[in-house]
Order: C-alpha cells, then sequence, then structure tokens
C-alpha cells in the first residue's frame, strides 16, 4: 500500500481541497471564452493558461465538468489510424496522455492494454494490412498477427466467433489504452482552475455576437460576456452553435450508444474490437465490461438510449465469448456524436474572426483530448494553425482535401 | 423441519409449499427449505444472518430488502454468478456460494480490508499509485485482482433464448394494489390489458406490508380473483419491466424471454423502494428494511430475529410492529425520529400491545457481537438536524432492528421515459408533474400511499388510459390527495465520529465519503455520482441515490429540486446477455446453385451474407489451392468456363421516368441508351467518390435492369427508393437479386456452347459486345447480356431462380466438348486484374474519385445533374493527385513478397498502396494494381513497392489492361486453341 495514503488515516479532516472553485459571476469580459467544458474544452483552456499565460478565460459549461462525450465513451486511446495526417496527430495525444498522471498529480488509470481489431474477411485483412504499414512508416507500434497470436492475448475468445465470421487475423497496437474518461477532464479542470482559468458550470452559451465577421462577445443565460476569442468545443452540440454564428459544417449528429455489464473477476486483459460484428468491449478496472458498437444510422439530437443497440451487441458478444450468456448488462447510455464526411475531424480558424472551431469528433474524440488541447491553445494563442492540424481544417470541405479516416474510424472501405 | 427454528407456523397467503422440501447446499453446508423459498429466506430460515461481503471492504451482509432492491447477497451456483439471492428460488441440488470472497464467506481473506478503511477515503485512486510511473502496472494488477463481484465460468455454453414481439392496449407495471386496480378499470372499458410484475405472485405491498391486515387481506383475495377471472387480462408474474424506450416499447424480461412490448399506454404503478437510514452500523447483519422484514414473514413465514427495535419515521413502522408481534417477536422499542410521533389507532394498538414508544429519538449506533452480526443498538433523542443527546442514550440489546423511515419512487422508467419530476414537499418525495403522452403513474410512484387512496388513483389511470384509447368518455377523477404526515423522512441521515455509516451499500460509501466528494468540488449530483460512485453498482443506486441528494442538498443548502437527480438508465435490473441477444441471427445466403457447388467440392467464401464458391475442387488435397485457381483461370483463357454471378444486386427499374432516374442516380448517360443494349453503371456519392458499379440493359423503353455489387446491393436499394421518394419520380425499383439466378459463361467457346442451347440468334450482329437481349435457354426464359469482365467473349445469363439448377446443368452439359471448367471467385479476380478491371472497393478507398481510377470516360459531365456531378466538377478542374495503375515483378520466390495494401514509397513519402496484386499464369509474371502520383505513371517506368519485411522492391509500371490490350479476345475476334 503507497504511503501516501497514510495521511488520509492520520487527518483528522479529509486532507483534500477543491479541484475546481465555483466563481461567482461572470465577468464583462474575458481573453478567450471557451464553450464546453468537456476534456476538449477544459485541455484548450489548461495549455493556455500553462503554455501561453493567458489566464484571463472563462469555459463555460451548460451542464456539469466531462458531462457530455468527455463521460459517455468507452475510454480507448490509440493511435493506429490510417492516413499518415491523423497517425501523427493521434500519436501525439497517446504522447501526451502517457505523462498526464504524473502531470496532473492525478491517477487516470492510464492503462496500455494492447488493442486487436479483427479482421473476418480477406478485405477486412487487407485494411488493416494498410492501416500497419502506414502505421509503421509513420513509426508507430502496429501490426497484422494471426489467429494464433490472437488467442494467446485472449485465450477466452471463441475465434470462430461460433463458425458465422471467423477471425481471419487482426490489426495489433501495443499502445491501445483505456484511461479513466471522467478523470481526464477533472484534471485539466484542475489544473486550468489552479491558473487561474473560471469554470462556469450550469451556464448556457444563448448567443454568440459578431460584428463585422468578428466575434465580439456571448450571450448566456446569465448574462453578456466581451471576448475577442470564442473556441466552440461541444461535440454533439456543435451544429446549435456554429448556427449562432451562420457557419455552415458538414457535421451531423448521430446517436453513438454504450453499456456495461456487472461487475466481473477481471479477466480480460486486452482491448478488442470487431468492425464486423459491431463489437467493442474491453474490461474496466471495476471488473465491468465495457462495450460499444457502431453509429446509430441516423440523425437524431437526443442521448435516448435503444433496446436494439443492446439486444444486437449482446448476440455479437456472445459470438465472441458464448460463456458470458448469464452475465447481465447493467446499464446502457447514448452520447451524440459529430459526425463528419470523412471521419477526420474539424479544427482550428473559420471565416469568423476570432471563432475557433474543435469539432467533429464523431467516435474518435476521447482519445484526442490532449493534443487537442495542446493544437487548439496553440491555434487561439498565435491565431495561426498549429501544423499538426492543418489538415483538419473546415475549408477542406470545399477544397476536397478530404483525410479519409473511415478506414480506421468505422466500418468499411 | 422441527430443525428449522426460524419457520413460523402456517399462515395464510404464504408463498412456500410445506409438503415440498427442498435441498441445498451454501458455502460447502446443506440447507433445507421450502419450494416457494428463495435462496435469502431458506438461510434465513436456517438461522444464518450473514449472507454476503461487500464489494470494496469486504464487510458481512445480510437481507436489506429482499426485494431485488439490493446486492448485499448475491450467489454463484457454479455455472452463473452474481445472481441475486433475494429472488432466486431453490431448487434440488443447487450448490452456491458467496461472490467477491478469497477462501468463503465466513474466513474471506480479504475481510482485513474493511479494517484499512481509512486509507481507501473516496476517490482513493485517483490520489496514488501514479508516481513514479513504471510502478503502477504492479500497483494496477493488484487493483485489478480485487476489482469485480463474480468469476466468469469460461466453460459454460451459449445459451440461446427466444423473444417475442407484443402488443397491448395497456401496459400496467406493477401488480400491486394500484396496478390491479388500474388493470381492472381498463379492462372493463373493454382494453386489452398486459400487467407486468417482477415478483414471483402478484399482489405487491398487500403480500408484505398489508398482510397482517384483515381487512387489506381481503381486498387482495378481491383484486386477484377479479384480475384471474377478467378474459381482457393478461397477469404475468416473474416479469421485469426492464427498460422504456421510445414510442411506449417496453423490454419485459422473464426468466425465459425478452418480450418487446408495444403497448398502447403505459401505466408505471411500480411502487416504492423503501430507504435505509444511514447510521453507524447501518450494514450490519440483522439491520434490515421493515418491508424486507415483512417479506420474510408474510411470503416465507420466517422469523429472522428474536428481539427488535424499529427505527420509525412513519406509520408503516408501526403496522410493522403489530407484525412482529404477531409473529412473537419481542419488540424492545420504536425509536421514532418524529418528535410528535404516531397518533390514532395505530399507535394505539401498538401501545397496547406493551411496545416502548420513544419519540424524537434515533439510532446513534448499532453494534455487533463477536460474530459480526448485530447485538445491540444505542438509541438516544435527536434534533432535526441530526444532533443526538448521548447524555439520555440507551443501549438496547436485539438481534434485528428495522428500518421504517420512508421510501422514494421507483420512477425509473418514468424518466427513461421523459417524464419531468417535481419533488412534493408533502410526501417528501419526487413525483410526476409533466407526464408524456400515453404514459401514466398511479400509486405510491405517484406519492399516493394511503391503500384506499391507491386503489382511487390505480382506477382514475385505469381511466384515463381507457380515455386516451378512445373506449371511455366519462369522468376521470382528480388524482386523491395526500392526507396526513409524511411518509417519508427529510433526512434520515446521521453522522458519527466512526464513520461506517453507508449510504451506498452495493460500492461501500459511507457518509463522509459523500461530503468529502463535496469538499473535493464534486458538489453536483452528476459530478458526485461519477466521482464517489454512488449508485454505479448493480442495483443503480435504488437504495442510495435519493439519500444522495438529501446529502448534497443539505450540504449546499438547497433545495432537492434545485439539487436534482441522476438520469435513470435502462435497465431496471441487469439483464442477461442472453436474453437480450436471443437466438443468434446470423443470415447466410445461398444461390438456388449452392447444391451443385457443394457436389463440386466448392470452397466456399462469405461476400456479405452470401457464400460464394472461391474454387472447386478444393477437397483434393493432393493439389494446392492455389494451382486449381490457375487451372479455371487457364481454363476460360483457352476455352470456357462457368461462374455463378446470381449474388449480384439486380434491380428492375420500370416506369416512365425509369432512365431520368437513372441518370441522376449514376454518372452515365441512359435516356440514349438503346433497347437491347447496356451501359456502365457507375455510382458516386455527394462528394464524388466512386461507391458502386454495375451495368445497366435497357430491355424496353421503361424497363431498366441493373446490377449492383454483391455486399452493397441493398445499401443501393435503400438509396434508390429514398431517392426516388425525395424526387417524386414516376418509376418503381423492385429488388429482383433472388428472382433470378445468374451465370456467366466465358471463353473463347462460350459462343458454341450457348449456341447448343438456344435457337436465339446469338451472333455477333445480333447481340454484339453490349447487347442485352430476352430468348430462351434449355427452355427457360432468360435475360442474356454480352459482357466482358474476365477479357474473353461472354455472356452473362440471368434465368428464374428455380430453373437455375437445370439450366446450369445444361450449360455444363453443352460445354463438356470443350472441356468446361466450372471457377470461382479466385479465378474471376485474377482474370479481371489481367483485364485491368477495377474492383469498387478493393481497388478504391473511401475517397477515390473516378477520374483516380482512369474512369473520367464514365462521366456524362454535361448532364443537368447527377449525384456527385458538382463535386466531380471541381475536382476535374484541379485533376487527379494519384492514379491506379498496373504493375508487374518478376516471380521469385526468394524476393519478399508484395501483398494488397502495401505502401508505393516515393523519397522516404507515402504516395499510394498496391490494391490488388496477384500472379498472372497468361502472362506468367505478378501483376498488380497500385495508386502512384500521376507522375510515376509512366509505362515501364519503376516504382519502389515496400513488400513483406519492410523491403523495398522495384516494380515496373505497365500499360493496362495487361492482358488482350485491343479487345480482342472479348469481342469474339480472337483466333480460337484447339481444346485437347
Amino acid at each position: 500500500m503507497p504511503l501516501g495514503l497514510l495521511r488520509f488515516a492520520m487527518s483528522k479532516k479529509h486532507p483534500e481541497p477543491r479541484m475546481f472553485r465555483e466563481p461567482d459571476a461572470l465577468k464583462a469580459a474575458y481573453d478567450v471564452v471557451i464553450i464546453g467544458a468537456g476534456g476538449h474544452g477544459l485541455a484548450c483552456a489548461y495549455y493556455l493558461a500553462r503554455d501561453y499565460g493567458i489566464t484571463n478565460v472563462a469555459v463555460l459549461e451548460q451542464g456539469y465538468i466531462g458531462g457530455g462525450n468527455t463521460g459517455r465513451n468507452t475510454t480507448i486511446v490509440r493511435s493506429n489510424y490510417l492516413t499518415p495526417e491523423g497517425v501523427r496527430f493521434y500519436d501525439e495525444s497517446v504522447r501526451l496522455y502517457k505523462d498526464l498522471s504524473e502531470d496532473f498529480d492525478l491517477n487516470l488509470f492510464y492503462s496500455e492494454r494492447g488493442h486487436f481489431t479483427f479482421a473476418h474477411t480477406d478485405s477486412a485483412l487487407s485494411t488493416m494490412r494498410w492501416r500497419a504499414e502506414v502505421n509503421k512508416h509513420m513509426g508507430i507500434e502496429s501490426e497484422v498477427v494471426d489467429r494464433d497470436t490472437i488467442q494467446q492475448a485472449c485465450p477466452e475468445l471463441d475465434l470462430d466467433c461460433g463458425g458465422h465470421l471467423p477471425v481471419m487475423g487482426a490489426l495489433y497496437h501495443a499502445p491501445g489504452a483505456v484511461a479513466r474518461h471522467d478523470a481526464v477532464a477533472w484534471g485539466y479542470g484542475r489544473g486550468a482552475d489552479q491558473r487561474g482559468v473560471e469554470i462556469h458550470q450550469k451556464t448556457r452559451v444563448t448567443d454568440i455576437r459578431v460584428e463585422g465577421g468578428k466575434v465580439v462577445g456571448v450571450e448566456t443565460d446569465k448574462g453578456f460576456v466581451r471576448t475577442g476569442k470564442v473556441v466552440s468545443a461541444v461535440a454533439g452540440f456543435t451544429p446549435r452553435i456554429t448556427e449562432m454564428v451562420g457557419l455552415r459544417t458538414p457535421i451531423t449528429i448521430q446517436p453513438l450508444q454504450a453499456c456495461v455489464t456487472e461487475p466481473l473477476k477481471p479477466w480480460l486483459d486486452t482491448i478488442l474490437v470487431s468492425a464486423t460484428l459491431h463489437v467493442y468491449v474491453s474490461q474496466s478496472s471495476r471488473g465491468e465490461l465495457v462495450m460499444g458498437s457502431a453509429l446509430d444510422p441516423y440523425e437524431l439530437h437526443s442521448t435516448r438510449s435503444t433496446l436494439d443497440f443492446t439486444e444486437s451487441l449482446s448476440g455479437h458478444l456472445l459470438d465472441m465469448f458464448p460463456f458470458l450468456s448469464e452475465i447481465k448488462v447493467n446499464r446502457q447510455w447514448a452520447g451524440m456524436a459529430d459526425m463528419t464526411p470523412d471521419f477526420a475531424p474539424v479544427m482550428g480558424r473559420t471565416p469568423i474572426d476570432g471563432f475557433y472551431l474543435d469539432s467533429g469528433w464523431g467516435t474518435w474524440g476521447f482519445k484526442a483530448t490532449p493534443v487537442c488541447g495542446k493544437t487548439m491553445s496553440y491555434t487561439v494563442a498565435n491565431d495561426r494553425e498549429h501544423e499538426l492540424i492543418e489538415p483538419f481544417g473546415l475549408s477542406r470541405f470545399e477544397n476536397y482535401r478530404l483525410v479519409g479516416e473511415k478506414g480506421a474510424a468505422s466500418v468499411g472501405h | 423441519m422441527t430443525d428449522v427454528p426460524a419457520r413460523l407456523p402456517a399462515r395464510s397467503g404464504e408463498w412456500i409449499d410445506r409438503d415440498r422440501v427442498v435441498e441445498f447446499r451454501f458455502e460447502g453446508q446443506v440447507y433445507r427449505g421450502y419450494a416457494g423459498d428463495t435462496v435469502t429466506s431458506a438461510l434465513v430460515a436456517a438461522g444464518r444472518r450473514t449472507l454476503g461481503r461487500s464489494f470494496k471492504y469486504h464487510r458481512q451482509r445480510g437481507v436489506l430488502s429482499l426485494a431485488n432492491h439490493d446486492v448485499n447477497v448475491m450467489v454463484d451456483d457454479g455455472q452463473r454468478t452474481n445472481l441475486r439471492a433475494d429472488v432466486l428460488p431453490i431448487s434440488a441440488g443447487l450448490e452456491l456460494q458467496a461472490v467477491n470472497t478469497k477462501g468463503g464467506l465466513t474466513g474471506d481473506r480479504h475481510r482485513h480490508i474493511n479494517r484499512m478503511a481509512k486509507l481507501l477515503p473516496v476517490g482513493f485512486y485517483y490520489k496514488t499509485f501514479h508516481r513514479p510511473r513504471r510502478l503502477f502496472p504492479f500497483w494496477e494488477r493488484r487493483i485489478r485482482a480485487l476489482a469485480g463481484l463474480g468469476t466468469i465460468k469460461r466453460d459454460a455454453p451459449r445459451v440461446e433464448t427466444p423473444k417475442r414481439y407484443d402488443f397491448c392496449d395497456v401496459l400496467v407495471i406493477g401488480a400491486g394494489p394500484t396496478g390491479l386496480s388500474a388493470a381492472l378499470a381498463a379492462a372493463n372499458n373493454g382494453a386489452q390489458v398486459v400487467i407486468a410484475d417482477e415478483n414471483a405472485r402478484a399482489g405487491g405491498s398487500l403480500t408484505h406490508q398489508w398482510a397482517g391486515d384483515a381487512e387489506a387481506v381481503e381486498i387482495r383475495e378481491r383484486l386477484l380473483s377479479a384480475v384471474d377471472a377478467h378474459e381482457n387480462i393478461d397477469l404475468r408474474t416473474g416479469t421485469t419491466a426492464a427498460g422504456y424506450y421510445a414510442d411506449n416499447w417496453v423490454a419485459l424480461v422473464d426468466d425465459i424471454r425478452l418480450s418487446k412490448m408495444r403497448a398502447g399506454q403505459v401505466i408505471v404503478a411500480s411502487g416504492c423502494f423503501e430507504q435505509p437510514a444511514v447510521f453507524h452500523g447501518n450494514d450490519l447483519p440483522g439491520v434490515m428494511l421493515g418491508s424486507g422484514a415483512q417479506r420474510l414473514l408474510h411470503r416465507y413465514a420466517v422469523r429472522p430475529f428474536q428481539r427488535a427495535v424499529i427505527l420509525a419515521a412513519n406509520s408503516d413502522a408501526y403496522r410493522l410492529a403489530l407484525d412482529l408481534v404477531a409473529a412473537g417477536i419481542e419488540v424492545a422499542t420504536i425509536a421514532d425520529l418524529r418528535t410528535e410521533g404516531e397518533t390514532g389507532p395505530l399507535a394505539e394498538r401498538v401501545t397496547a400491545e406493551g411496545v416502548v414508544v420513544r419519540r424524537g429519538c434515533g439510532v446513534y449506533e448499532a453494534h455487533a457481537d463477536k460474530n459480526g452480526e448485530l447485538s445491540g443498538v444505542v438509541v438516544a433523542p435527536v434534533t432535526a438536524e441530526g444532533e443526538f443527546d448521548l447524555g439520555r442514550q440507551e443501549s438496547i440489546s436485539c438481534d434485528g432492528l428495522l428500518m421504517s423511515v420512508g421510501w422514494t419512487p421507483a420512477a425509473n422508467l418514468l424518466y427513461q421515459a421523459g417524464t419531468k419530476m417535481d419533488y412534493a414537499d408533502a410526501v417528501q418525495q419526487f413525483v410526476p408533474a409533466e407526464l408524456p403522452d400515453n404514459v401514466h403513474a398511479a400509486g405510491r410512484v405517484n406519492g399516493v400511499h394511503d391503500l384506499r387512496q391507491q386503489l382511487a388513483d390505480g382506477e382514475r389511470a385505469g381511466l384515463a388510459a381507457s380515455l386516451a384509447l378512445g373506449l371511455y368518455s366519462g369522468e376521470v377523477p382528480e388524482q386523491p390527495r395526500h392526507e396526513g404526515g409524511s411518509p417519508n423522512h427529510p433526512y434520515p441521515i446521521f453522522d458519527h465520529p466512526k464513520g461506517k455509516n453507508f449510504v451506498d451499500f452495493d460500492e461501500d460509501l459511507q457518509l463522509k465519503d459523500l461530503l468529502n466528494a463535496c469538499q473535493e468540488g464534486f458538489d453536483n449530483i452528476e459530478l458526485m455520482k461519477r466521482y464517489s460512485t454512488v449508485g454505479m453498482g448493480p442495483s443503480q443506486g435504488k437504495h442510495s441515490n435519493m439519500n444522495a441528494v438529501r446529502i448534497l442538498a443539505r450540504h449546499r443548502g438547497q433545495s432537492i429540486m434545485a439539487t436534482g437527480t441522476t438520469t435513470a438508465r435502462p435497465y431496471f435490473h441487469p439483464v442477461p446477455l442472453k436474453l437480450l441477444a436471443g437466438r443468434s441471427f446470423n443470415p447466410e445466403r445461398r444461390t438456388s446453385l449452392h447444391e451443385w457447388h457443394r457436389a463440386a467440392d466448392a470452397r466456399f467464401v462469405h461476400v456479405g451474407d452470401w457464400l460464394r464458391p472461391e474454387v472447386y475442387g478444393a477437397a483434393d488435397t493432393n493439389r494446392p489451392l492455389n494451382e486449381l485457381v490457375l487451372k479455371e483461370v487457364t481454363a476460360v483463357r483457352r476455352a470456357v468456363g462457368l461462374i455463378d454471378v446470381g449474388t449480384l444486386g439486380k434491380l428492375d427499374i420500370r416506369g416512365p421516368d425509369a432512365a431520368e432516374f437513372l441518370e441522376r442516380i449514376y454518372t452515365g448517360r441512359f435516356s440514349n441508351v438503346k433497347h437491347g443494349r447496356m451501359t456502365l453503371a457507375l455510382r458516386c456519392d455527394e462528394s464524388g467518390v466512386v461507391t458502386d458499379d454495375g451495368i445497366a440493359a435497357r430491355f424496353a423503353g421503361d424497363h431498366f435492369y441493373v446490377t449492383a455489387s454483391t455486399t452493397r446491393s441493398g445499401a443501393v436499394l435503400q438509396d434508390m427508393q429514398h431517392w426516388l421518394m425525395r424526387w417524386g419520380l414516376d418509376a418503381t425499383v423492385v429488388n429482383a437479386t433472388g428472382h433470378f439466378a445468374a451465370m456467366n459463361l466465358a471463353g473463347p467457346y462460350s459462343r458454341h456452347v450457348l449456341a447448343e442451347l438456344t435457337s436465339a440468334d446469338i451472333s455477333d450482329d445480333s447481340l454484339p459486345f453490349g447487347g442485352v437481349a430476352t430468348a430462351t435457354v434449355a427452355g427457360v426464359p432468360a435475360r442474356l447480356m454480352r459482357v466482358g469482365f474476365v477479357g474473353e467473349l461472354g455472356f452473362e445469363i440471368h434465368v428464374p431462380a428455380q430453373f437455375g439448377p437445370a439450366v446450369w446443368e445444361r450449360v455444363m452439359a453443352a460445354g463438356k466438348q470443350f472441356d468446361i471448367c466450372p471457377f470461382g471467385v479466385e479465378a474471376q479476380r485474377i482474370l479481371r486484374l489481367e483485364k485491368g478491371i477495377p474492383i469498387v472497393g478493393q481497388d478504391s478507398d473511401g475517397l477515390t474519385n473516378p477520374f483516380e481510377m482512369d474512369m473520367g470516360w464514365a462521366l456524362a459531365m454535361s448532364k443537368p445533374f447527377f449525384i456527385g456531378q458538382r463535386s466531380l466538377q471541381i475536382l476535374q478542374r484541379r485533376g487527379a493527385e494519384r492514379v491506379l495503375a498496373g504493375f508487374s515483378l518478376p516471380r521469385d520466390g526468394n524476393a519478399a513478397q508484395v501483398r494488397e495494401s502495401h505502401l508505393v514509397i516515393r523519397d522516404g513519402e507515402i504516395v499510394g498502396r498496391v490494391t490488388s496484386v496477384a500472379y498472372s499464369p497468361t502472362l506468367d509474371r505478378i501483376i498488380g494494381l497500385a495508386y502512384v502520383a500521376p507522375a510515376q505513371n509512366l509505362p515501364e517506368s519503376t516504382v519502389k513497392i515496400r513488400a513483406d519485411g519492410g523491403v523495398l522492391r522495384s516494380a515496373t509500371v505497365e500499360r493496362l489492361p495487361f492482358y488482350d490490350p485491343d479487345d480482342l479476345a472479348q469481342a469474339g475476334v480472337a483466333s480460337l486453341q484447339e481444346v485437347s
């Protein structure tokens, strides 16, 4: 037992201060207003304060810290993407993640468990090889492995998946990890707060005032604040924010669902993904199996759950692990994913001076949290895109410079 | 069964069958109970009090609710785990162990963690183990080893279960007095009613809380017999309403199946969860909810203790006291938290029984004996602020402590349905304020606690549902108003210097844990939940969420309403994966020729849902697969081959606007395609990315027959139907995929073969390349198409599916003189590669546009519109930045192998990748397709491919097609070779 815990026994009073203050009222003006106190918004605030000394920052949150997709994802971190642009970007994120617990002095339970993406068909195997080749070219640990290797890493798996869709091989990514998603937001929030950033929870932005093509402030349900720079980091609410400044994006909102089982003694050490079976599964440090699937195939601006989701997920999970038949699903939930046509994010400056987008995070936003904070803070501080996010500008949809990540972020192609 | 000390004499309404003794084992010991007993009731009847260990501190736990509202008692039967013993029926031969112990329940070696609780405050795992970083994996392994409850059974079988789609006019959730009365009111108006109740028997609180009241028993019998006799009512016990989904779609779960109920009206009469009080030692075995004790007494005739103290804050406590006394239990004291206590006849009867009532008093702490089980309590006066006057404390020895301090609505499904709830001060609970359409709430979940009022409220809901269904047009009475004191104490939570006053039993959370979470800034209800994990255990906060809200509200000096609640998500109780999965549904599609392929030893490959022959004769193990494939390729090139292409999507498009429709969907021209001709059907999405290709054959002015690739035909069809509606064109799309068997007869002798089976003119003049015709083939009406996918003279023959096998056999017979050879998809892939024909999906990716595939010729850019046209105009101006090129490599067994997806590298940068590669027997070299920079696409120049092992190999760029660049073979004008 680490000695650090002794202070809890020695001290009469709980020896921990607030992680984040509760600021009284909004000030009249801020240098930067960040909309959304999820991981992304708080990371941006954190690095603005830490790396650029910009501390007159308000993070406005309609709900509570980390209550959106930060707290709804299945906590997977990886960098085995398909395009060089994507790989470079997510690799930087993984690198940052590894240091985060120590940076924050907050244990995020960042745990490298190894990440397998199964191929059940020749064409899927070919896509896996494509990813592995690009990854290796970029210096990422990533390789196509055979059935035996998979079986060794997960002896419980029925590689034949009940005989319907035998696993032929997999893309293996050793650095693939899971982390306590909420704590990522808390760590960034605490760090930003300590440096003077104000986090206003239950504060809803109702409009953004633009004059002469330039941001001059935001309207909130608690009054108007002046600012020349607004960062939108609101994931599934992005269209509502871009509408306020009259900006068109190709982002659509689709539900993404997940569920957990009751706690079980740990038995699954790796992260397993089958795009064909529409299953993602890992086991949390509480012992719950955390499971997700593909996006719901329709647009919907709601976090409602569906029964079909757990029905089809359960069937496919049992194809992989038939012995889990009697294990129970405890809870299901949904998030709103801001999807882009090319499955890559939309980041950086916009045609509106002082309005910055950190959006298009679809189903891949959690793993990008640190690098988004890093690059967005750079972009806001310098009013110039960080080189890592140059490929992700909104203008790419007009210029047809898409970043085709569909093959690594979902099924098909 | 005289050796069962706690079992009471037979009583009316009990759920056990005393004629059937059942023997089972728990923790290695043999126990006996009666049929109808649950594991817990039988164990308590046998005198056991400690039944489980808690999640974090491994504390001893016993009965709390006996209602499946808590998970104090979870067991493992060797096949299944995390079973809830409170509701698990005993059966002969059952062998059970408590979950989450190391070395058994009694000697659990992890029980010392309880003594280390001080070191493990709320969120302790965020505070340490991460420095130095290299040690974290060490700590993590140890923490992980302690996580979880039950253990998986690796050899447990896959269990398949049935599912049911269900319909009813009115679904009533809960078969208590309210639900039964609601069901009768609706059914009497003619509604078809289903009642779902999770308990083994109907009656709800009438079977425990009211079961000692003669009048209530009479009501129960009356309601149950009326329901039983009513032909409109389907009463389902043992059935949990596990989740509410949009449009009154309710998941009903029983032991056998998941029923998906679409209900016209839903009446939620799910009652309440009785709530524990929070005080030092409130989790000791022997401390239980009043209703838990009443369930033991009335349902199972079990007396769980000899001497009891009741912690009271409502009338229910006094009814409980009378029940206990009647069962021969000594009630030492009622400590009533209310200064005014209870008045009225109930209180008088209790006093008349000689029970001491101490008003304005609470339980300061509960003590354990050396076995860790309840042995006594300290009762003392307490103020409304929770301050005890310990100077006036009294120690009372007892083996039972009953908590009767309040209830919280089982409103999970109401929340899921989107009900807006308000906190009602009169009853100190959340009640529905705004219900969604077609959803009703009644009874205690609605804040109605009086039995007679519950009956009236149920009837009201039943009438309201009938009204909404149009079955009733009379008055719907007002909802009854609560009279008298609140049944719920506003703050039954008491601090203690030693803690161990548990708010959440699943997660071992004490009062201070929640206060410390507040101190650390997690002082809104959602953050508190996420930081402390309150309500995140298997019982989803049924006993802890409300107390957590009360604690937070008081801490912040806010109202309960302003504090709010967390989101109630499905499921009400956890649902086994087997029931959600049902029977596995993995459709496998076979063409009508499947049996023939099987007889010919085909090796099959999955293509989407379809099974297709990959190669024939694969059972002949002496020959490597590759050789078989090459043999098939050679046969097609030299003589003639036959392949089943029946899996292709086949769409019949008819109507005056059929041509116009295709003009918009596909990139090419269709209005000028002559009858009897076909053309390429290439599709792009809005961004100009190639999504599919096929052919479109025109059989009449208003009739096209279009093919789509095997795996995408479903999506193509769906998309077509979508656009057809959006555009309002006068055309229909019929999916004819399964209607037709289709085969491609290809090779220099294909016309010879076909000529033997048809009298139609299939000469080049009548049926040239790209021509289509209807004809009779082998006596069967057929659609004929002169195609060239494999680069030879070829005919696709489409016949009604049922005639497929006969026609196939006739073709094979007619081809015998030319050594006709059936060929599979592997050979086809090589053949088309030799011909340089790209396959969409294989030789394209999610961003490929037609210019990159050298298919600009297939775009009718001057058309007024087609999907993707605007994007393609922009892309055309920009020019392709990569192109699909042919390449070849010498066949060298020692050289590093080039595979699909290997990268094309130029100056250390990725410029493209190999999309297809294979050995060509026709050309005797390895050929392939790869994306390269446009400047690299110069025949005979070289490109670098990073092959296996990272070796860079030089490939020679070749002009496409590799085979027969002048198209003589598919035109049928190449000279014929002798067939051996």
